[in-house]
């Protein structure tokens, strides 16, 4: 257990250090983040009191854009340069690598959550600053990073790559999204009706049966 | 080895049947069941539309339980049943999404909402056509059968999540079986004509549907080895 857990630490370090020295997907992720914000601003031209409701819809769509950025690049990077041969040759078990990149890619998008969120706030002119949200964003993220991997190893192997990837995973991430935009909405009017806890339920329930199905079959996706 | 090249006696009994039964049922519905008083005769599409909707759950449900089994077994059987339950339960899911539609029109006055029900079927309508755009990037076999499998479950086990996800807000979809409109009349808000037919619409689209998936898996089976003599003849090319 304990060089399982040794294992998953080597590869999140391996990526955060490649990313260091190159700066390849944060950056990309951040830009392309904050041009999907401007795009909807620009495209719903939204009044004061809407852009308060559509906060947590735009916030939320913009970080499930941005993340397929890194969950594509984060199995290319493997997949271009034969790194996954090195990866599975290492006498490791294969989840491992599976949740090192889980833990890689978590991190990117809670970052990007992180500044869009402030810039969000202040070109908007609404307060976004509330723990509850922040704990939403957690949870919500953890579901959508755990099918996104998943999901993002096996599109990347296939003829069309990463071109394929949003079409498996946004229809399979609907009710995380839904729940997620709920939970959010409901925590930053500051009205805590009973149907939050319902969201958050729902919310954690994904999280647990995606990491379920991704420790079940994620070594069938790199069976060779 | 060879699937038998002459057409099973069996399956051509099961296709007559099946067409047998669809062509009874709809006599059924046309002229024994009565017309219902509200809603007039649109009512009518809810036996067909229950009935194809009902089918097409039955294709993704076997296909998920044949895509845990070849993930169990690597057996390619596993991997062309999937694909055949697949392919049977987006047609019959869309048949029923559009008569859905035929009947919301006069009696919601609009020809689609976002009830749960519709929308965790378009959903899994989207979903499963992703699984097919999956299978036509993977050009290996085996490859192709094992991505598609785990794609199918995990498709799949979202579906409920989305179901409840919706459901949370609220519904305006009658339920005739088992609701509390129903709890009335034995479980079921349906006199007894109505009954009779439906049940038997149910029966030929169970029917029609093992002949569909027995023929599709068939064909299935006959493509497989078409590819693989292929393969063998473009070795011995080379060779």
């Amino acid at each position: 257990m304990k060089q399982f857990f040794k294992a998953v630490a080597a590869i999140f370090w391996k990526d955060l250090l490649a990313e260091r020295r190159t700066r390849e997907i944060l950056g990309a992720m951040l830009v392309f983040a904050l041009v999907i914000i401007l795009i909807f601003v620009f495209a719903f031209d939204l009044s004061v009191e809407m852009r308060r409701q559509a906060a947590a819809g735009v916030i939320w769509v913009t970080l499930c854009f941005s993340g397929t950025i890194s969950l594509n690049r984060s199995i290319a990077v493997e997949k271009d340069r034969e790194g996954m041969d090195g990866l599975l040759l290492a006498p490791v078990d294969r989840t491992a690598i599976y949740f090192g990149k889980v833990l890689v890619n978590w991190v990117y998008v809670l970052l990007t959550a992180l500044i869009i969120i402030p810039v969000y706030s202040v070109f908007n002119n609404v307060n976004l600053l509330s723990p509850g949200f922040f704990g939403v964003v957690l949870l919500g993220s953890l579901g959508y990073i755990l099918t996104g991997t998943l999901l993002a190893t096996l599109s990347i192997q296939t003829r069309t790559r990463d071109m394929l990837l949003p079409i498996l995973l946004f229809p399979v991430v609907i009710p995380l999204l839904l729940a997620a935009v709920r939970a959010s909405t409901i925590l930053l009017q500051g009205s805590h009706t009973p149907e939050l806890s319902t969201w958050l339920m729902l919310l954690g329930g994904y999280d647990l049966l995606f990491l379920a199905v991704g420790l079940l079959v994620f070594d069938k996706i790199l069976e060779e | 080895m060879h699937a038998s090249k002459k057409f099973p006696r069996l399956l051509l009994l099961t296709d007559l049947l099946a067409f047998l039964s669809l062509a009874s049922a709809f006599a059924l519905v046309m002229f024994y069941a009565p017309v219902e008083i509200d809603m007039g005769l649109v009512q009518k599409v809810f036996y067909f539309h229950v009935a194809c909707t009902w089918t097409g759950m039955l294709g993704f449900l076997l296909s998920f339980a044949a895509a845990v089994a070849y993930l169990k077994t690597g057996n390619v059987k596993w991997d062309i049943a999937g694909l055949a339950g697949i392919e049977i339960g987006m047609v019959f899911v869309g048949l029923g999404i559009l008569s859905g539609s035929i009947w919301a029109r006069p009696i919601w006055n609009t020809w689609w909402t976002w009830d749960p029900r519709l929308t965790t079927t378009l959903i899994m309508e989207l979903i499963y056509a992703a699984y097919l755009l999956l299978r036509s990037g993977v050009d290996e076999p085996v490859r192709r059968a094992r991505f598609a499998a785990i794609y199918a479950i995990v498709g799949f086990v979202s579906v409920p999540l989305t179901f409840l996800s919706i459901r949370i807000f609220r519904t305006i979809h009658p339920v005739i079986v088992g609701g509390s409109e129903a709890a009335t009349s034995s479980g079921f808000a349906m006199s007894g004509r109505m009954q009779v037919t439906f049940f038997f619409s149910l029966f030929a689209f169970t029917l029609l549907f093992v002949a569909l998936f027995w023929n599709r898996y068939r064909l299935g089976k006959l493509n497989r080895q078409l590819e693989d003599q292929k393969m063998l003849l473009e070795g011995e090319d080379e060779e």
